[in-house]
């Protein structure tokens, strides 16, 4: 009996049944707050034809850029795709189809679709690009746009420590998008460095309770800084 | 004389009031945070979840996992609190934040503003300036006055994608001060040396020039 235990020791477990052509969801912004593990094992399968849902598309080296490499991504939804010169080469052939999303609109998107609401207007686009195609509503004498809600076959998140039930805390701005990410996933896998026993945590201070978490495993994770940036003092 | 990059974060800095929350965007905008008055305080939000950004680190106290918007490392002031986008961005797209501080390519007499995509060119995306624009009133945009060619960014219609439709009321560009409203802009202040024939020649929307206009103050 496994009970509530979420825990799975393997990548190949923890990323079984992702197959091509699906959507994954991904926390993270730039380099910080990756699930390195999930990203290299989605590598190591070698799964094509991915869309895929994440603030960015890490650097040309590192996180979730590494995924172009081999071409794995057919469409990419993110706010922000500098610092990555693959991905640049490849938009620009056509290979890569690209969803440019406001950031904020891009959070609140998989925060809906975790929340069963399937789409909102917001003020955010309107009278831009972004806005193209989509239904425009006044309200108060505003003008708003209907952006749809995301959700994904799978999510891929990291937490710096989770209960083997799965309930999550984040560390720092490391959490940025991974709560939502964790929510908005048919099956989320979460990575963390540290798992402890039920109980441990205190359940005023769990982020995202274990509800959302299909599969939990430990990782280690290199943490590359982009913008190394010190005082001199 | 222009205005240094220092001198516009001056300027800016000018703006500030106490008690105030504040975005800074990246580039010229982050700067601003070197000049905030003692006798203020204010509170910088970064928009990947940090409200109460503090200094740079110093080399012990290097965390990756506490960056600020542009990626760099950051500490946290006293008073921080932490969340996560969704809720980053409630905060802007709800109107609670006082001021951004934000670049661009180019602004019109009409509000409107560029400053994401050249088409062919820089196709990075606009990560929160889109929802920045939309949920802050008071904004204020640092920029060129025009191009190292001389062509106006102060335009009667932006020629760019748009980043937000009709939401900029106050440009600080190397040269002037500048208030968008009823559909021109509006002259308030000069940089110092700089004469208004100059700022009108490189202004090419409608700009409405007062009878005296001053020069911008460094104290």
């Amino acid at each position: 009996m496994a009970g509530f235990n979420k825990v799975v020791h393997t990548y190949e477990e923890a990323m079984a049944g992702l197959e091509d052509n699906m959507t994954v969801i991904a926390g993270g912004f730039g380099l910080s707050g990756n699930p390195e593990g999930l990203i290299k094992e989605i590598k190591r399968k070698g799964t094509k034809g991915i869309t895929l849902v994440s603030n960015n598309c890490g650097t040309t080296e590192h996180g979730l850029g590494i995924l172009l490499f081999d071409k794995q991504i057919k469409k990419m939804v993110a706010s922000y795709v500098g610092e990555n010169a693959n991905f640049e080469a490849q938009m620009m052939s056509g290979e890569l189809e690209v969803e440019l999303t406001p950031q904020g609109t891009l959070a609140e998107k998989m925060r809906a679709g975790g929340a069963g609401i399937p789409a909102f207007f917001t003020a955010t686009g309107y009278g831009t690009p972004v806005a193209e195609g989509k239904e425009e509503r006044e309200f108060n004498g505003r003008n708003y746009i209907l952006e749809e809600a995301i959700t994904g076959d799978f999510a891929i998140v990291k937490a710096w420590k989770a209960d083997t039930y799965g309930n999550l805390v984040f560390r720092k701005t490391a959490r940025n998008f991974n709560p939502l990410a964790a929510t908005a996933g048919k099956i989320t896998v979460v990575e963390v460095e540290e798992i402890v026993e039920p109980g441990e945590l205190d359940p005023d201070e769990i982020h995202t309770p274990g509800i959302y978490v299909n599969r939990l495993i430990q990782g280690t994770f290199e943490k590359i800084i982009e913008q190394r940036t010190v005082r001199s003092e | 004389m222009s205005l240094s990059r220092e001198q516009l974060a001056q300027r800016v800095a000018q703006e500030l009031q106490d008690g105030y929350y504040v975005n800074l965007g990246i580039g010229i905008p982050t700067l601003v945070a070197n000049y905030v008055p003692d006798d203020i305080e204010v509170m910088l939000q970064s928009e990947n979840g940090l409200l109460g950004m503090g200094q740079f680190p110093t080399e012990d106290e290097v965390d990756a996992d506490l960056i600020n918007a542009g990626k760099q490392t950051v500490t946290m002031a006293k008073g921080a609190s932490l969340f996560d986008s969704a809720e980053s961005f409630a905060m802007i797209r709800g109107g609670h934040v006082d001021l951004t501080v934000l670049g661009a390519f180019e602004v019109d007499v009409n509000g409107n503003i560029a400053s994401y995509m050249i088409p062919g060119k820089l196709i990075k995306g606009m990560g929160g300036a889109m929802d920045l624009v939309a949920g802050a009133d008071n904004i204020i945009v640092t920029m060129t006055h025009a191009s190292k060619h001389g062509v106006s960014k102060l335009l009667s219609n932006c020629t760019l994608p748009l980043t937000g439709k009709g939401c900029i009321k106050k440009v600080l560009t190397d040269l002037a001060f500048i208030e968008i409203k009823d559909g021109k802009f509006h002259l308030l202040e000069r940089a110092p040396g700089v004469s208004v024939e100059d700022i009108i020649k490189l202004t090419e929307g409608e700009l409405v020039v007062p009878e005296h206009v001053p020069e911008m103050s460094f104290a």
